[in-house]
């Protein structure tokens, strides 16, 4: 519908640009409060212009750290966070394409079955599950591990039912062509199928990494070592020191550089991402 | 090169029914044959059973000298082009030629020289490096005829591989496939529901019809022999004159005519069968004349199609372009070319 209506284009920019504001308010506020010195805002006021500390809050959060709120440096964390969530997004695209591949192109016994029980775990995610998953992970002896991490985040369900729409739309004339042409099982996963999904894969990968990225109560729970601490959970604990006054410059240096890899990671794959959304083109 | 050989072949997906059965059918190497019949018939079931995309339920394939019943379709020796083409998307048209011979471990010097030659045929030569979606169907179903040709196999499969292009391509494809499969003299199994496409093609048709052959020749004696009704019914365009009719003494009673069918046929109720193109407008007062009043013209541009009922039913006949046509038509067809089946089964009686 093309529609010349003044008043209802003035609207729905209103609407839009209110919504912007909500949004990015927060995270200027973040950013002007981490160039203030510590007690510029517990004063009541907050400031809405940049302080004149510039970048020193930036500096000690990634070098020295914040001893008091026994906050190690936070490239340490930074990193821990980057190896969880790149190790939860490729580990649940490999894991969900090869069920999928599994549920769509083999006959076993109880094939339905099994896509159910997968579909089931939908209802299912870390926070229902998180005392068994917790015993099971630590009578491993995966606590304060990059394992213990990753591992009990790696299944999903949305990603294999996704990964199975996407092999249900491949005509099975290609699958037969290709049989034809010699390709045995795994090699049309590999030759066909993971080059078809490409761009599914790139739209899972930034939904996932960010999912990654932003997990707070499973780490919080199996980290108790430093050297295993998430930028998530880093920031809490910076946030929440016994007997002294957060030191608010800090804590939102380290938000706006905990929220820098995803931005970058959105930004970078925005263009495969939306194609994996709309693409139909198989 | 080598032939395929079907004996007794079915196919049941039930276990209980039977989709396609006792399919016996040799061809010869480098023959075409074309399997017609309407949607549903078995003709895609049985060229799948020869590809190995289907297991066969009973009898034996063999290709070559070797049963084929448990091997692979990559172990065939065969080659297929599918009706929606099946090219990999993501490769290019290089890509799709060579995908098959690089599977089979070949050495890419010879890849590249067999996708060089199967270019050089098809004339695909100038977008080897585009993808299949920058291609137009008819050049689509080049690339897809590539792929088979690259392989050397000792058959071609055909799936109804031009029902997705337009009326003109086509016809024009029609013939270039009919060329190539001569020049290259592989053995050919071509499916299709489109009579003309299958007389076009075949140096022999197997017309089938619920899971049965009905009729195996050459494509003239098809069409000037009917062995059934149904296939009398089938190839022609237009389609044949089918009309109830009563035999006694070598004669039926017709429209007010009477028309002699031949001796030596039982008398009783038979299907009286006259192509539109023999029958011949005659004088009123002709010896066997009958007379068709007329309901409409079709117009060909080469000749009239006549449509009119004679005692209730619709009954075609062609006539040349210029023949003016009235109110009614006094017709008349010349006895050896009367087509008599029977009423109950259809099988051909004369």
């Amino acid at each position: 519908m093309v529609e010349d209506r003044p008043f209802l284009n003035f609207l729905a920019h209103l609407v839009l640009v209110i919504g912007v504001l909500i949004v990015a308010f927060p995270v200027y506020i973040a950013v002007i409060a981490s160039t203030h010195g510590p007690d510029d805002f517990l004063s009541g006021m907050i400031p809405l212009l940049p302080g004149d500390r510039g970048l020193d809050a930036y500096r000690a959060m990634l070098t020295t750290g914040l001893s008091t709120s026994g906050a190690p440096p936070l490239g340490g964390m930074m990193l821990n966070s980057l190896i969880m969530a790149l190790g939860v997004a490729f580990g649940k695209i490999a894991i969900s394409i090869l069920s999928a591949f599994a549920i769509v192109y083999f006959r076993f016994p109880l094939r339905t079955l099994a896509f159910w029980m997968i579909f089931i775990t939908l209802m299912l995610p870390v926070e229902v599950r998180i005392f068994p998953t917790y015993k099971v992970v630590a009578d491993l002896g995966m606590l304060n591990s990059y394992p213990g991490l990753i591992v009990p985040l790696i299944a999903s369900a949305t990603a294999t039912f996704l990964f199975r729409q996407v092999f249900l739309t491949i005509p099975d004339e290609l699958v037969e062509a290709a049989r034809i042409d010699g390709a045995g099982p795994m090699k049309f996963f590999r030759d066909i199928l993971v080059p078809l999904s490409r761009t599914n894969m790139a739209a899972l990968f930034v939904i996932l990494f960010i999912y990654g990225w932003n997990q707070y109560l499973w780490p919080l729970l199996i980290t108790t070592d430093s050297k295993y601490y998430t930028i998530v959970t880093g920031i809490k604990r910076m946030a929440d020191v016994a007997d002294s006054v957060p030191q608010w410059n800090y804590v939102m240096a380290a938000v706006v550089l905990a929220m820098l890899p995803p931005v970058i990671v959105v930004v970078g794959m925005q263009k495969l991402f939306v194609k994996g959304l709309v693409d139909a083109e198989k | 090169m080598a032939g395929i050989v079907l004996e007794g072949v079915g196919k049941s997906y039930d276990g209980k029914t039977l989709a396609v059965q006792g399919i016996n059918l040799t061809v010869a190497d480098g023959e075409f044959v074309v399997l017609v019949g309407p949607s549903g018939c078995g003709k895609s079931t049985l060229l799948r059973m020869v590809a190995g995309l289907e297991t066969i339920s009973e009898g034996t394939v063999s290709i070559g000298d070797r049963v084929v019943n448990k091997v692979e379709p990559a172990d065939r020796d065969i080659a297929m082009v599918f009706q929606n083409y099946a090219l990999y998307p993501h490769m290019s048209v290089r890509q799709n030629l060579a995908y098959g011979l690089k599977n089979r471990k070949m050495d890419r010097a010879e890849i590249a020289r067999r996708v060089d030659e199967a270019a050089k045929i098809l004339e695909i030569g100038e977008y080897l490096d585009r993808k299949p979606r920058a291609l137009s169907g008819g050049q689509r179903q080049r690339v897809a005829m590539g792929r088979a040709i690259v392989r050397d196999p000792a058959a071609f499969l055909f799936d109804e591989p031009l029902s997705n292009l337009d009326a003109k391509l086509r016809v024009t494809m029609r013939g270039e496939i009919r060329l190539l499969q001569k020049r290259l003299g592989t053995t050919s199994l071509y499916v299709t529901h489109d009579q003309v496409e299958a007389m076009t093609l075949a140096d022999r048709l197997v017309v089938l019809n619920g899971g049965r052959v009905e009729q195996i020749g050459a494509p003239m004696d098809v069409y000037k022999r009917p062995a059934s009704a149904f296939v009398a019914a089938f190839i022609g365009s237009p389609a044949m004159n089918l009309l109830p009719a009563v035999l006694s003494g070598g004669t039926v009673q017709f429209g007010g005519g009477r028309v002699a069918v031949g001796d030596g046929l039982p008398d009783g109720r038979i299907t009286l069968g006259i192509r539109p193109e023999d029958l011949r407008p005659a004088a009123a007062d002709e010896d066997g004349a009958f007379e068709m009043p007329v309901a409409y013209i079709e117009e060909l541009g080469s000749q009239r199609l006549v449509h009119g009922s004679i005692e209730g039913e619709d009954v075609v006949c062609a006539v040349p372009a210029e023949r003016p046509v009235g109110e009614s038509l006094h017709l008349t067809a010349d006895p050896a070319l009367l087509h008599v089946f029977d009423a109950q089964s259809g099988a051909r009686l004369n």
